[in-house]
This record gives C-alpha cells, sequence and structure tokens, in this order.
C-alpha cells in the first residue's frame, strides 16, 4: 500500500496532518485527517469558581475568545438560574455582533479570499493576504484594516479588552456602557453594514462574475449532503447570541429543534485512537462512518449550516442576500427547503451574516437601553448546573457546567465549534483527495490547493488556531512506497 | 541579516490559543512597519515557511523571534530547541511562553487524568474506552501523534532565552514599543537591554496603573462579584473585598480589567524583584485582611474557594510549586526548583507598593 502524508509544516503541523492511503491500483484507500493537540481545559478547569469560566475558558482560543466568553457567561448564569436584565443581554449581544464582523472579516479577507481573489494558480508568494489587497486595490484594503480595528475597539468598550474580555459575569456585566459610547458604537455599526455590502459587492464582481470560480463553488468537488445545525430565533431566523438548536436533514426536513441544554439527547461524540479530537454526531442517526447522506449522522455546524437551518435573517438586508443566496446556489426542488450543499459556498454564507451581524449591531447600539445602569443581577439561587450555547464564527459552542452548592466547578463539558465538523471535513478532504488522485497519479499543485480549499472554507480553529493568514497552508507531501520508503516528496514553496 | 539588508524575525506558536499572534495582528496599520523592517523568515500565522527550512538555516541565523506558547508535546520542544538554535534574539512571548498561563494549571493534573477526563465526557460514546495513542496502527498502515508531556512547560525551562514579554496577550501598545526598540537597536540607534529583562511592561504593578482610588482600608471578608450587590466603581476592589491580583502582577496592560470593573487576573506575571507571583500575593491579601481571632482566618478563607487558581492562575508552570507530585511521578522531569533567582532590587520597584 502506497502512503501520501500531506504534512503542514506551520503551526498546521502540529495541528492538523494528512495522511492519505493508497490501494494496490493506486486509488485512494483511506485519508486520516490527525489532530494531535490537547491542552485539557475540562480536567483543570474542575475546582476552579464558575464567574471566572468566561475569563478562563477565554484562553481555548484567542482567535474567538469572545465565543466561549459568551458561551460559558450564559452556562455561568444557568448554573445560577439567573436571568441577566435586558440591557446586560443587548451589551454580550452587541460585543458579539461586533466580533461576528471582525472574525468574519479576517476569514473573508485573509484565510478563504485568496483561493478566489488572487487564484488557485497564482504564484504562492501571491496568495497570501498582501495579495488580496493587490487585487481588490488599497482602498479596501484601508477598509479591511479599519473594520477590523473598529470591531476590537467595540469588543473593548464592552469587554474591558480587544482580545480575552473580562466583564461577563452569572447576572450579567461588570460594567456598562456611555451614552457617548453607544453611539459611537452605532455609527461603527452603520460604518460595518457598509463593508459588509461591500464585500458582499467584491464576493459577487470577482468570485461569482469568474466563470472558472463559480464553477467551482456549483461543481461536485465540494459537495457534501450531511445534516445542518444552527440556532434560530423564535421566528426561525437566524441568531448567534441564543436561541433552540435546530438540525435539517440533507433533503430540508426538520429533524427536529432543541433547548440547547437537552444537547445530551441529540448530540454524541466518537473517540478514535489517532487523533486528539472527538467526533460529534447526531445520535438519533447514528455513527455511520465517514459518510454523508440521510442514514449517516454526520452534521456540520457552519455559516452554511446556519443559513441552511434557519427560514432566514432577522434583518431586512441580510434577509435579502440569504433570499438572492438560495435563488442563485438552490433552484426550487420541490423539497421541504432548498438547501445548498456545495461547501465553497460558505464563503458567502459567512458574507450573509456578516451583514446581519453589522445590523443587528446597529439595532442594539440604537436601544437606548443598552446604556441603562442596569447591567446586573445578584444571583440568589444555590449553583448547581447549566448549559451555555452559542453559535461560535466556527460553529455551535457549547459549555456544560456543574458545580457544587458554592458554585466551584466539579465536571465540565465543552463541545467546540469547530469540533462539530471534524467529521465533515475528513470527509471533503477525502472527497478532494479521491477526485485528484488515479492511479497513483498526484497532481502536486492541484491536490495541495484543492484539498486545503476543502477544508478552509470550515474556517476550522484546532487547538482554536489553525488561521494561516497567506490563505493558504504550506503543505509537503510524502509519497512513500509499502515499506514506508520515501519515493517522492512534493513541496509547495512559499 | 538577510541578503536585502534587513534583519530576521521569526514567530512562532507552540501550545498557545493564538491570542499572541491576534496582538500582533492587531498592530494593525504598523505590522506594515514590521514587513518594512524586517524579513519575517517564520510566521506560521503570517506566512508560509516550513521546519525543515528553519532547520537548514546556520545557527544564529534568525535576528529576533518571538515563541508564544508552553511546551506541551513532544514537537512543541523540538521547535523551542530549533528556534533556540537558529536565533540570535530568542524572547519569550506572552503567558504561555513565560509562565504557563492557564492551561499551566493542567500541571495538578496527571496526563491520564487529561485523557480520562476529555475521553469520558458525559456526551462521550465510549464503550471500549479508547484513548489517543503516538502510535496508531491503522489497517493501513502506522500513523502518528505527538506525545503529550507530563507536564506542562515554559520556555525558559527548556531552553536559554534572551527576554520575556508579559501578558496574556501582551497588549498591542506594548508590542508596538517593542517592536519600535527592535528597530531603532538594530538600526544603531538604542540600545538593547541586559539579557534576562523583562521587556514590553512595567516594572512595577498593576495597582500602580490602577485609577481606583486605595484608602489602605483593612477588609473583613472576600466576597465573590456576583454576590456583591453594589460596587463602587471609583474604590480598590480588593478593598472592596473581591479577590484582585493587581498587588502582584506587573504592570503593563493599563489595568485594564480592574477599569473596566473586573478584577486583575494576573496575566501580567510577577512584578520586578518577585521570585513567585502567587506567595507574592498571598502576602498582598494577608497584608489587608483583618483578622484578629482563629475564626477569622477561617472565615476568610472561606470567602477564596480556590486558592490555587486564585494565586497560580497564570504562574503555576513557572512557580516554586510547579506541579503537582503525582504529576511528575513516572514523569522524568525534573522535579520542581526555585525557577527564577530573584532579580536585583530596584529602588522604589519592589511592588511599588506595601501590598
Amino acid at each position: 500500500m502506497t502512503r501520501l502524508t500531506i504534512d503542514p509544516v506551520t503551526r498546521l503541523e502540529g495541528h492538523a496532518k494528512i495522511e492519505i492511503f493508497l490501494d494496490d491500483t493506486g486509488e485512494v484507500e483511506r485519508t486520516y485527517f490527525q489532530v494531535p493537540e490537547l491542552r485539557g481545559f475540562e480536567r483543570f478547569c474542575v475546582g476552579r469558581p464558575v464567574e471566572e469560566m468566561p475569563s478562563l475558558t477565554g484562553r481555548i482560543c484567542g482567535v474567538c475568545p469572545e465565543a466561549h466568553h459568551m458561551a460559558a457567561a450564559k452556562a455561568a448564569d444557568a448554573v445560577y438560574g439567573v436571568t441577566p436584565p435586558r440591557p446586560a443581554r443587548l451589551l454580550r449581544e452587541a460585543l458579539y455582533s461586533a466580533f461576528f464582523v471582525t472574525d468574519h472579516a479576517t476569514h473573508f479577507y485573509a484565510l478563504g479570499g485568496p483561493d478566489f481573489f488572487v487564484g488557485p494558480d497564482a504564484p504562492v508568494a501571491e496568495r497570501n493576504i498582501l495579495g488580496v489587497l493587490q487585487r481588490v486595490g488599497a482602498e479596501a484594503g484601508a477598509r479591511v484594516i479599519g473594520a477590523r480595528k473598529a470591531g476590537h475597539h467595540v469588543i473593548e468598550m464592552i469587554g474591558g479588552r480587544a482580545i480575552h474580555p473580562c466583564t461577563s459575569i452569572p447576572g450579567g456585566l461588570t460594567k456598562g456602557i456611555t451614552e457617548a459610547q453607544r453611539s459611537e458604537i452605532e455609527a461603527i455599526g452603520h460604518s460595518m453594514v457598509d463593508f459588509a455590502e461591500f464585500s458582499i459587492g467584491v464576493f459577487d464582481s470577482l468570485v461569482m462574475g469568474d466563470p472558472a470560480y463559480r464553477d467551482a463553488i456549483l461543481g461536485d468537488i465540494y459537495r457534501d449532503e450531511t445534516y445542518y445545525m444552527g440556532l434560530v430565533d423564535a421566528n426561525g431566523k437566524a441568531n448567534f447570541y441564543d436561541g433552540r438548536v435546530r438540525i435539517v436533514a440533507p433533503d430540508g426536513e426538520r429533524l427536529g429543534e432543541y433547548d440547547p441544554a437537552d444537547y445530551p439527547d441529540w448530540i454524541s461524540e466518537r473517540v478514535e485512537p489517532w487523533t486528539y479530537l472527538k467526533f460529534p454526531y447526531l445520535k438519533r442517526v447514528g455513527w455511520k462512518g465517514f459518510v454523508d447522506g440521510k442514514d449517516s449522522g454526520v452534521y456540520c455546524a457552519t455559516p452554511l449550516s446556519r443559513l441552511n437551518a434557519a427560514d432566514g435573517m432577522a434583518t431586512p438586508k441580510a434577509q435579502a442576500e440569504y433570499e438572492r443566496f438560495f435563488a442563485t446556489l438552490a433552484p426550487a426542488n420541490g423539497g421541504p427547503k432548498r438547501m445548498v450543499h456545495q461547501r465553497l459556498a460558505t464563503h458567502w454564507a459567512r458574507l450573509v451574516e456578516m451583514l446581519y451581524a453589522a445590523e443587528r449591531l446597529v439595532e442594539l447600539a440604537s436601544d437606548p437601553e443598552i446604556a441603562s445602569d442596569n447591567f446586573r443581577v445578584v444571583p440568589t439561587a444555590t449553583p448547581t448546573e447549566g448549559v451555555g450555547t452559542v453559535e461560535a464564527p466556527r460553529g455551535t459552542l457549547t459549555h456544560h457546567y456543574w458545580t457544587d452548592e458554592r458554585g466551584i466547578l466539579t465536571k465540565v463539558n465543552l463541545i467546540v465549534g469547530t469540533t462539530n465538523n471534524y467529521a465533515p471535513m475528513c470527509m471533503s478532504i477525502e472527497r478532494a483527495a479521491r477526485s485528484l488522485i488515479h492511479r497513483g497519479q498526484v497532481v502536486s499543485e492541484g491536490i495541495l490547493n484543492r484539498i486545503e480549499m476543502a477544508f478552509r472554507a470550515y474556517d476550522p480553529c484546532f487547538g482554536c488556531a489553525t488561521h494561516s493568514l497567506p490563505g493558504h497552508m504550506p503543505l509537503e507531501v510524502t509519497l512513500r512506497d509499502a515499506a514506508g520508503d520515501v519515493v517522492d516528496v512534493i513541496r509547495r514553496d512559499g | 541579516m538577510s541578503s536585502n539588508g534587513k534583519h530576521r524575525f521569526a514567530m512562532y506558536w507552540a501550545a498557545s490559543c493564538g491570542g499572541c499572534d491576534i496582538a500582533v495582528l492587531n498592530l494593525h496599520e504598523k505590522i506594515a512597519e514590521v514587513a518594512d523592517a524586517f524579513e519575517i523568515v517564520f510566521w506560521p500565522c503570517a506566512m508560509d515557511t516550513k521546519y525543515a527550512d528553519v532547520e537548514a538555516l546556520p545557527d544564529g541565523s534568525i535576528d529576533l523571534t518571538f515563541f508564544s506558547g508552553s511546551i506541551r508535546n513532544d514537537e512543541n520542544l523540538h521547535l523551542a530547541k530549533l528556534l533556540r538554535r537558529t536565533s540570535k534574539i530568542l524572547v519569550a512571548f506572552g503567558s504561555c511562553a513565560s509562565e504557563g498561563c492557564i492551561p499551566g494549571l493542567a500541571n495538578f493534573s496527571t496526563v491520564d487524568d487529561m485523557l480520562t477526563t476529555a475521553f469520558e465526557t458525559p456526551s462521550t460514546e465510549n464503550p471500549l474506552h479508547l484513548r489517543p495513542v503516538p502510535r496508531w496502527a491503522a489497517p493501513e498502515g502506522e500513523i502518528r501523534i505527538p506525545t503529550l508531556a507530563p507536564v506542562v512547560r515554559t520556555l525558559d525551562q527548556v531552553v536559554d532565552i534572551d527576554y520575556t514579554i508579559p501578558g496574556c496577550p501582551p497588549e498591542s501598545a506594548r508590542i508596538a514599543e517593542v517592536v519600535d526598540l527592535a528597530i531603532a537597536a538594530f538600526a544603531g540607534r538604542a540600545e538593547l537591554p541586559p539579557k534576562g529583562s523583562v521587556i514590553g511592561a512595567g516594572t512595577s504593578t498593576v495597582c500602580d496603573q490602577c485609577a481606583r482610588q486605595r484608602d489602605v482600608k483593612k477588609i473583613a471578608a472576600f466576597t465573590r462579584i456576583q454576590a456583591t450587590a453594589y460596587l463602587d466603581p471609583a474604590l480598590c476592589l480588593l478593598e472592596q473585598g473581591i479577590p484582585c491580583s493587581g498587588p502582584a502582577t506587573r504592570d503593563g496592560c493599563g489595568a485594564l480589567c480592574p477599569v473596566a470593573g473586573a478584577p486583575c487576573i494576573g496575566c501580567y506575571g510577577p512584578s520586578d524583584g518577585v521570585v513567585d507571583q502567587g506567595a507574592r500575593l498571598l502576602s498582598a491579601f494577608s497584608s489587608v485582611i483583618d483578622a484578629r481571632e482563629p475564626g477569622d482566618i477561617e472565615r476568610i478563607l472561606d470567602g477564596l474557594p480556590d486558592p490555587l487558581g486564585t494565586f497560580y492562575r497564570f504562574g503555576l508552570a513557572r512557580s516554586i510549586l510547579r506541579a503537582s507530585r503525582p504529576a511528575f511521578a513516572s514523569s522524568g522531569v525534573e522535579p520542581p526548583v526555585i525557577a527564577r533567582a530573584p532579580e536585583p532590587a530596584r529602588a522604589g520597584a519592589a511592588g511599588g507598593t506595601d501590598r
């Protein structure tokens, strides 16, 4: 048997590695996508006071600490059975909306963007954020930097710090905002709406307007028909901060909708001994292996899945874009709901979400109550157990805490955004490998790019940090014979 | 220095959350100055270079390396040694590399505990009680993942380092100051600080930067922040009974958390002249509590339900405690030693406060 080792040589080498085994005829037998890191948060958070969890678990991921901060804050509220006052809810969701715009901008321009803007066949040296900025122009580049800066400014105003916010506690926040800050956040929200619309325009002209990219998005190499998960509000519209978890089947039929606290009835995690990450799947459907379809419990939780799961977006401009997204990518099929299965469409879905988050930030900042001093209540119940769930940019994020009567943690369970997508990512990688490797023949650049593109659409965040700013991973494919001897090394140089 | 006359810069993340890299990216427009002044030879977060390319570099050929993340597995250790060999100046960047940070709290558990917890959670279906193994005989052939080390170690516990930039993450404004200093020093316009210095931070404590007023008031009990009906926004949090790490923590952040109404959690590590941040904080707390009877002490201690997490939240891996005995059993890692020799005391700098 022949082995191909795709060994990313950056941090990704330390945090994600792909092994491809070929059978005797040179066709792909099996791929393994390994995550080789574990830091043990579920273990060492035991013994800590529950009010520290929003700060402690932020350190799971410095790219999306806001997601852990919020999931932890909501779980800590639940542990005490306390509902924060409305202004606290507005503040937290405003921070979260600013974070979503910022994080999606980082991915769209710096991580995923180079695949499209610069092109998979461009020289590697240009396939990075600088190449993107050249393509979209200096003025647009300044807008990208400006949008990220403004986003972090809002996060710091409400969260106390730009990275690893510190203000959410059980029952609300440690501080509110002033009227001047409210007004500033509202203005930033408006500028973010403009920025999101601008970004959609960029995507339309440079990606959808290019026949080759359009074909790549609509083609089958990146198509997997799995279940989809996403939080929805009382009207069935997508929500990032709160709601019920909805799961839809590949054909659009609804499998169910549940309160996040009921996740143990819906989700199980499978263990494989060759990786430090687990594989969540839908308990009611069951684990059938790394396969798609309605009989397989594999699901995905991404911007694409959230759009597939929801009935629409709660703000007008995002709703219009949501409708255009499905009209373009999923012709009406007479089924219960239009569904988009092409994984590369996740990039467009991300922009629909960015527009929603920006509009939502304006709504929240326009609410005069957000600047109220009523940002906290004192919990009075005896702490016990609680679940907090938000949509992280990379998928539904769940924190589940058990405490003693003092609010000291006795058990912790975390199902992190990217983890939801581990199985579908493995499948997308294997599909890309199968489509590109035949009779032992490997197209060196092609396979490197396309395997990356396959899982970059998920914006994976292993060890919550496989972000490679150039938008591509440096890769090295080692071709070995059955005895393990190196036959060939294919490298993509920087 | 590279052939184009630029100095060579590298940044690496070992076991980390990526927040240090985001803090560097949050230099925003200034990141262009870094790109102008340095040839960036290795930065997995921002560019494409391979281990093999770094391995091929001659000794000391990278002028400046920022190393973030702790040493959690054998691969982290390999990169620490590789970057020490290839770097002229190696900087422990951020709390994980310099103190062990929050993930260093794992040093009170064994690797087996960690694995059992993670792979036997309530939502995990694992009837065979499987655990990840470094070498797995898959039907198609053996595949490998790194081996977890028994304890989290800081960069200076495995290699010699030149400087430390503290913080979780280091504040972007402080990083900008270090970048300016490095550019000036490499251009011969400034001198590099003495080896072993903490840079990108102050020498005193968070308290010295905190806008909250201190009345040197004694407290009768510690309280949990969510249990307090009202906190005076202008008054010292510690004096209101909230355990705050400010007195034992180096300044550099501008007291961001206390200003935002949340206690300092100690992410900038110990201030100058302090061997052990936890011991220093314990002593600071002792000096503000008002205890007369033995019963008072019990009552006051009840207000600190998690002493380990309170005193060693960020600094356990680097502290004089370093790890629990079980973690060292069968570890092959050196038992605890005092990790840091006291730095020479500077006048007026040793804590900056009596606390």
